[in-house]
């Protein structure tokens, strides 16, 4: 088990790898562009695209160095298609039902928010409260680092 | 000796001390804006997971306006041969 270092979480190299690989994938979407580029449909189909690859991204910097990160990989990979993804979500909801990879220690006083948080965070519904509480500090960073890209680039294209 | 080893063996195996937990939710305690501010006050366990839900779920809205923004963006964008000096300014 990894023990939580914060020293070792290196922001500014995880958003240069963010950053880059973002970009990339932005340019290839924005090539793919047809003349019709406007429509909403289009709109739509291309703000799921960069979503994906936003999420995509982040996955691929962290590599499978956390857990939360090969869960994202592999559903990323088994599941590409926009309506699939409510289908995990309701596979994931079942799950959470049956699912008894938690002993009752560990959600003593802890029950319904970490259960909340087991969905929230991707691959949550296996872990441990110590685990959980661990990949949800990692993952919290990974997305505001995200969100901070993300907004630098959506200024920078703006008019 | 080997009293100590089986001590600490149980300690990670079989039961999670709630220091650990407690030690666990203030890191996360430190990484949400809203409770950073009452680092001194005690906030409840619950409340720190709470407002730690809250603020992922917000996190991922964000992330979701964004890619709004950036597909229409992209739509009126012609050429993206920007992209060094994006690079540039973001990392620097």
């Amino acid at each position: 088990m990894n023990k939580y270092n914060p020293d070792r979480m290196n922001p500014s190299s995880l958003r240069s790898r963010f950053t880059t690989r973002f970009l990339r994938n932005l340019s290839k979407i924005h090539a793919q562009k047809p003349s019709s580029s406007s429509s909403p449909a289009e709109i739509f189909r291309r703000y799921r695209r960069i979503k994906v690859a936003a999420d995509k991204s982040m996955a691929y910097s962290v590599r499978s160095r956390r857990t939360w990160s090969r869960a994202m990989l592999w559903k990323l990979r088994t599941r590409p298609c926009s309506t699939s993804i409510r289908k995990t979500r309701h596979e994931k909801q079942n799950k959470n039902r049956t699912t008894t990879a938690t002993t009752g220690e560990d959600r003593v006083g802890f029950g319904v928010e970490a259960d909340e948080l087991r969905e929230l965070v991707p691959g949550g519904e296996a872990m441990d409260l110590c685990n959980l509480l661990h990949e949800t500090a990692h993952y919290i960073k990974c997305l505001t680092t995200q969100v901070q890209v993300m907004k630098k680039i959506a200024d920078f294209y703006s008019p | 000796m080997s009293g100590r080893r089986s001590r600490s063996k149980q300690s990670t195996v079989s039961r999670i001390t709630d220091d650990q937990i407690a030690d666990l939710v203030s890191k996360l305690q430190q990484l949400i804006p809203e409770l950073r501010r009452r680092r001194f006050d005690k906030v409840s366990s619950s409340k720190v997971l709470q407002e730690t839900c809250n603020y992922i779920r917000s996190l991922h809205r964000e992330v979701e306006d964004l890619s709004d923004r950036l597909s229409q963006l992209l739509a009126s964008t012609d050429s993206d041969s920007d992209q060094a000096a994006i690079i540039r300014s973001l990392l620097m």
